[in-house]
């Protein structure tokens, strides 16, 4: 049996000859290219962000793309010291492998990015280019099965973002317009509540995630006689189904508390203080 | 793997469309014909028991029309109700069937059911459970207790999955999209079957000493039905072809809830669960109507006030079942009655309601399937808006007259099972015994067939090679024809005459014109032309189906013109109740001696043993 | 009400093949395999289609119709525009008979592949017991009607017939996911779910998911579900660790690989 290009897939020998690669009618093309123009943006955004090594802390507020801050950092912005001081570049290339891996990793990323970036297939029901095709079993995306580990990972980069957005509540004195010289109490500004509201996204996102609710009780076989398990499985379920909103929103949030904090550590704007 | 291959390992499907000519030849013990529940499990019987076992089936292994069936399998496991026996079943199967079934297979089928479903478990059926974690089970109407055992409303799609996934085990041969069209004799035994299939025409030529029919039944003869394209009762037509005779086959049940609404999907079926979870019927005028329709027979067992009906759904115990839940043949009755009287809904059928009497939830996970159905298909959602329903072609009591103990015919080694036998549910069927039926008998019969093959030893009777010519050549007659009818418009035309004249409610007159009409459509069908060539061409192959329908709507019509009374599955206007004397005999039809048409006969009921007789004498 | 629909159908075998046009009277509340059926029954005689239940029950008329696979049944026409003409192939992954016919016996050599349930003994009292909640997720499951859709638009295996012989697709990664989360089976399966069936070459991209007709989320129930737990059997060193000193997970007590 020959497999190279042409006889092999919708034009082959034994399939119905049809010419075109595919007959749909519809837009099919427009999903994976939002995904494709979204997705470049961010990682243009998100690479040139992390390379920097500048303008990442604007007192309080900690970009999440640098926390936890373990490298050289600025003054204030390491919160868990200083254990990779060493390191010549960005802070931030220490620990964005984790939540990178993590989204990487992740079953609805990877349905993404399989479809607009690597065309296989580029929509259902719509031929891909590619001759040959051995999907995840082989190195390297067979390392796609240690998804799990980076939720184990996220699990913690969640607890030290939250971690950030306590001290987000922190007054700064010396640091704003109004209520100079304050040294005690709490202190609310736009960027405490766009960090809020962006990890409670990080936290839907990571709990929602598929290898969660397996972990949480997927794996069993009983439901029956792990009754917490079950319950907890039901509502890692239930917000499983938004697993891949939850996956765009919070690259959103992420990309706009970073910007947020850039512009501040700039001095384009100044912080929105609520209280 | 290689797709070029003569013939596929599974299907056998030969791919070159060129090779017409050649016969293939297998040699079985046992062939099967049909792949739905009865099939299936008379081929797993007959494999288990060491016989060289073939399935035969019109369509692709999984697609039979066991799959339509919704409601679930009954058999009196004593889940719900430790008071349930056989014995509570077997009655309530004699009285649905108005006491003309065979008391053996009522009381075999009653026995036996239990064990056969819990045998579908061992092969990895997944039940509905009860909250101790046994095998739930359902109200049905005219079901004293709850006995149903089901999967939601796809309880025939779990069963033909589960026997298909048995028989792949197994490693049964199975001949897909191949229909048998002509069983063999030699000396008065069954030597053989020619089949072809469907995708190249080719012949195939089954040398058998035993073969099973699991043909199902015949509603493809009437306009609407539940049923699909292939119950074109070719196993009564080969049954009678071949020698044996058919019984009941007056007694059609018209389901009495049948989708109305949209044209292309009438008479397609909304599940009883519907009331026996709660749903209620109701006539334009927005009345509860089968309060109206209670028959003397089951007055004592059935609610007469809503109040009392509503309270059974909650406390069986101390209320009757309400009306909705009488025999098929009851309710359908009564709805045909309420849409003629002109209290009908905008498209001709009745309200079934269940939208406001349930919650959505309750509904939406206990009617799965009719929730879908309405959905997708008329645009309905049946949690907020009543069903329009009336009643639809569903099932034939009447079929292939066999003993109950084997299920053989009158014609030694052929054997038939399911819808396509008759005798087990007399002249009215309650919904879950046909599941329950296929599995007892489809057992029964693969087992019986097994031993009589291997009781034959080196000696078996032998396919005559005219016959084998006769039979290819007759297949292939609707190629010669010049100038003839397309097939299409004669099954259209049966079709519609025999919803007119033989339906729910007959009359003699209009049966002896359907009778005249048949022979109109006999010499029409002699001269119907085939375009095109053998390979897949579906108007070749309704040709040939054509000729068993043909067969079969004269034997009902036939059977339908001599019994002056109404019972059961068979309704005459111009005699309107049940006669004690026709309560006693069944009638039977066999091939006339021109081989053309069919003959009708009385024959007693076969006589009750006393120790079964005590089941109904209070009352 | 009614109008007359354009209809262009891919008619041919093997040996070559074509759209044809063709217009056919319709009305109202008609699917797609109504139309084709009219067209069968006055214009052209000998069309192959296979059809049994007309109801979105039996899974046989499977197609594409506008290039999406669909169930002919299912497919109402009052989804269209009444000016637009609608195009139905067969399917574009198994090798074609006639007209909208396919040879589908792929799957069913994947399905003699697979080893079959394997229940312990029944209880004392000839009764076996689940709960409701341990069957539910294989009843989902078992609502696959094998329509064989998700075969179909499966691109390891539309895209590439040289993976067919090592990738079982979509509606036996079901079955896989239903036996292993089946309370009772004393198989292990995932090993061979992973080798002999090729759960590695899925890459999730739902398109099985998209077209299945019963709605069975066979992505995120099944095949992640099944690709987890070959993670637990395979590619965590956790597990693998504590097999070694002895802690194990007692998931698969009683389960012997196949």
């Amino acid at each position: 049996m020959s497999t190279g290009q042409g006889s092999t897939g919708v034009r082959g020998p034994t399939r119905a000859r049809i010419e075109a690669r595919t007959l749909r009618t519809d837009r099919w093309w427009q999903a994976p290219l939002t995904t494709f123009v979204v997705f470049s943006a961010f990682v243009v955004y998100a690479t040139v962000r992390a390379f920097m090594g500048t303008d990442y802390y604007a007192k309080p507020y900690l970009s999440p793309f640098y926390s936890p801050c373990l490298g050289d950092c600025v003054e204030g912005a390491s919160d868990f010291g200083q254990p990779f001081g060493w390191f010549p570049l960005s802070a931030a290339l220490i620990i964005l492998v984790f939540p990178l891996g993590f989204r990487m990793t992740c079953y609805y990323y990877r349905k993404s990015y399989y479809r607009a970036f690597w065309l296989s297939p580029p929509a259902c029901g719509v031929a891909e280019p590619h001759a040959s095709y051995t999907g995840e079993s082989r190195f390297p995306l067979v390392l796609q099965n240690a998804h799990r580990y980076f939720w184990y990972a996220a699990i913690v980069v969640g607890l030290i973002l939250t971690f950030d957005v306590v001290l987000a509540f922190r007054p700064m004195p010396g640091e704003y317009a109004i209520g100079d010289g304050e040294t005690g109490g709490v202190h609310m500004g736009l960027g405490t509540l766009l960090m809020i509201v962006n990890i409670v996204l990080i936290w839907l996102y990571t709990l929602s995630c598929h290898s969660c609710r397996h972990a949480v009780g997927g794996r069993l076989r009983h439901f029956s006689k792990h009754p917490v398990r079950y319950r907890l499985w039901t509502w890692v379920s239930r917000l499983n189904v938004h697993h891949g909103r939850f996956a765009w929103y919070s690259l959103f949030s992420v990309a706009l508390v970073d910007l947020y904090v850039l512009l501040l550590a700039t001095g384009t704007i100044q912080d929105l203080r609520f209280f | 793997m290689s797709t070029t291959s003569d013939r596929h390992p599974m299907t056998g499907n030969e791919m070159s469309g060129a090779a017409e000519g050649g016969t293939e030849r297998h040699q079985y013990d046992v062939v099967v014909v049909g792949a739905g529940g009865a099939g299936l499990r008379a081929a797993i019987a007959a494999h288990e028991a060491g016989a060289r076992t073939a399935v035969v089936c019109k369509s692709l292994l999984g697609k039979a029309h066991t799959v339509m069936a919704e409601g679930g399998i009954a058999a009196a496991m004593g889940n719900r109700w430790p008071e349930d026996s056989w014995e509570v079943h077997f009655r309530d199967t004699m009285r649905g069937g108005k006491m003309l079934n065979h008391w053996r297979m009522a009381q075999l089928h009653a026995q036996e059911a239990p064990e056969r479903v819990m045998e579908l478990e061992d092969w990895g059926a997944l039940f509905d459970r009860t909250d101790d974690g046994l095998i739930s089970q359902r109200d049905f109407g005219g079901h004293k207790y709850a006995r149903l055992a089901h999967v939601g409303d796809r309880t025939g799609l779990e069963m033909i999955r589960t026997l298909q996934q048995r028989t792949v085990a197994l490693g049964i041969d199975v001949f897909m999209e191949c229909t048998v069209t002509d069983v063999f004799k030699q000396d008065g035994v069954v030597s053989g079957a020619l089949a072809y299939w469907r995708e190249t025409g080719r012949f195939v030529l089954f040398d058998t000493p035993t073969v099973v029919l699991a043909t199902g039944g015949i509603g493809k003869s009437f306009k609407v039905t539940s049923n699909s394209w292939e119950y074109t009762g070719d196993g009564h037509a080969l049954a009678m072809r071949t020698g044996a005779s058919l019984i009941n086959m007056e007694f059609v049940q018209f389901h009495p809830t049948g989708m109305v609404w949209p044209p292309s999907v009438k008479g397609l079926l909304v599940t009883e669960s519907v009331r026996g979870d709660g749903g209620i019927l109701k006539n334009s005028e927005g009345e509860r109507f089968m309060f109206d329709y209670i028959p003397e027979f089951f007055r004592a067992e059935t609610a007469d006030t809503v109040e009392e009906a509503d309270a059974w759904y909650e406390d069986k115990k101390n209320n009757r079942r309400p009306p909705e839940l009488l025999p098929r043949d009851e309710v359908a009755r009564a709805i045909n009655s309420e849409i003629k009287a002109g209290r009908g809904t905008p498209h001709g059928g009745i309200y079934l309601d269940i939208a406001s009497r349930r919650t959505p939830e309750f509904i939406r996970k206990r009617l799965p399937s009719m929730y879908h159905q309405f959905k997708e298909l008329a645009d309905v959602d049946i949690t907020r808006e009543p069903m329009e329903i009336g009643p639809t072609c569903h099932y034939v009591m009447g079929g292939v007259e066999v003993d109950p103990d084997t299920q053989e015919s009158a014609v030694t080694g052929l054997y038939a099972v399911g819808e396509c036998s008759g005798g087990m549910h007399g002249s009215n069927r309650l919904g879950g015994n046909s599941l329950g039926d296929l599995l007892v008998f489809g057992k029964r019969a693969g087992e019986s067939a097994s031993a009589y093959a291997a009781g034959l030893g080196a000696t078996r009777p032998q396919v005559d090679e005219d016959d084998v010519r006769a039979a290819r050549a007759s297949a292939l007659a609707p190629f010669e024809v010049e100038g003839g009818e397309n097939p299409y418009a004669i099954q259209s035309d049966l079709q519609q005459s025999m919803n007119d004249l033989v339906g729910i409610i007959r009359t003699g007159q209009e049966l002896q014109e359907s009778l005249d009409a048949i022979e109109a459509f006999k010499v029409r069908a002699a001269s119907m032309k085939v375009e095109g060539h053998r390979q897949y061409n579906p108007g070749w192959h309704l040709a040939l189906d054509l000729r068993n329908m043909l067969l079969v709507s004269e034997s009902v019509a036939r059977a339908a013109l001599a019994r002056e009374e109404s019972r059961g599955g068979h309704t005459r206007d111009d005699f309107p109740g049940p006669d004690p004397t026709w309560g006693t005999k069944n009638l039977v039809v066999r091939l006339d001696a021109a081989g053309t048409g069919v003959e009708l006969q009385e024959q007693p009921l076969p006589a009750m043993p006393d120790e079964l007789k005590k089941y109904f004498e209070s009352k | 009400m009614g109008y007359e629909l354009k209809l262009r159908v891919w008619r041919g075998d093997q040996d070559g093949g074509d759209l044809g046009d063709y217009a056919v009277e319709v009305s109202e509340g008609e699917v797609v395999l109504d139309a084709l059926h009219r067209l069968q029954a006055t214009q052209a005689g000998d069309l192959a289609i296979r059809w049994n239940c007309k109801a979105g029950k039996c899974g046989s008329c499977s197609a594409e119709i506008n290039g999406r696979p669909r169930l002919l049944c299912m497919t109402r026409l009052s989804d269209f525009d009444p000016a637009e003409t609608i195009t139905v192939t067969p399917m574009r992954t198994f090798p074609v008979i006639r007209d909208l016919v396919t040879d589908v016996s792929f799957n069913y050599e994947k399905a003699r592949e697979l080893p079959s349930f394997a229940p312990p003994p029944r209880d004392a009292d000839g009764k076996r017991r689940m709960a409701q909640v341990d069957v539910e997720r294989g009843q989902e499951f078992r609502k696959c009607i094998e329509c064989f859709l998700c075969q179909d638009v499966c691109h390891v295996v539309r895209d590439h017939d040289d993976n067919k012989p090592a990738f079982a697709g979509p509606r036996f990664f079901l079955r896989y996911a239903e036996l292993d989360m089946h309370p009772l089976d004393t198989h292990d399966r995932r090993e061979l779910a992973q080798g002999a069936a090729g759960l590695g070459m899925c890459n999730i991209t739902k398109c099985c998911t998209e077209v299945c007709p019963e709605g069975i989320k066979i992505t995120d129930n099944a095949i992640i579900p099944m690709k987890e737990r070959v993670v637990d059997r395979r590619f965590d060193p956790l597990v693998w660790l504590g097999s070694k000193i002895g802690i194990r997970t007692k998931d698969y007590d009683g389960r012997t690989e196949v």
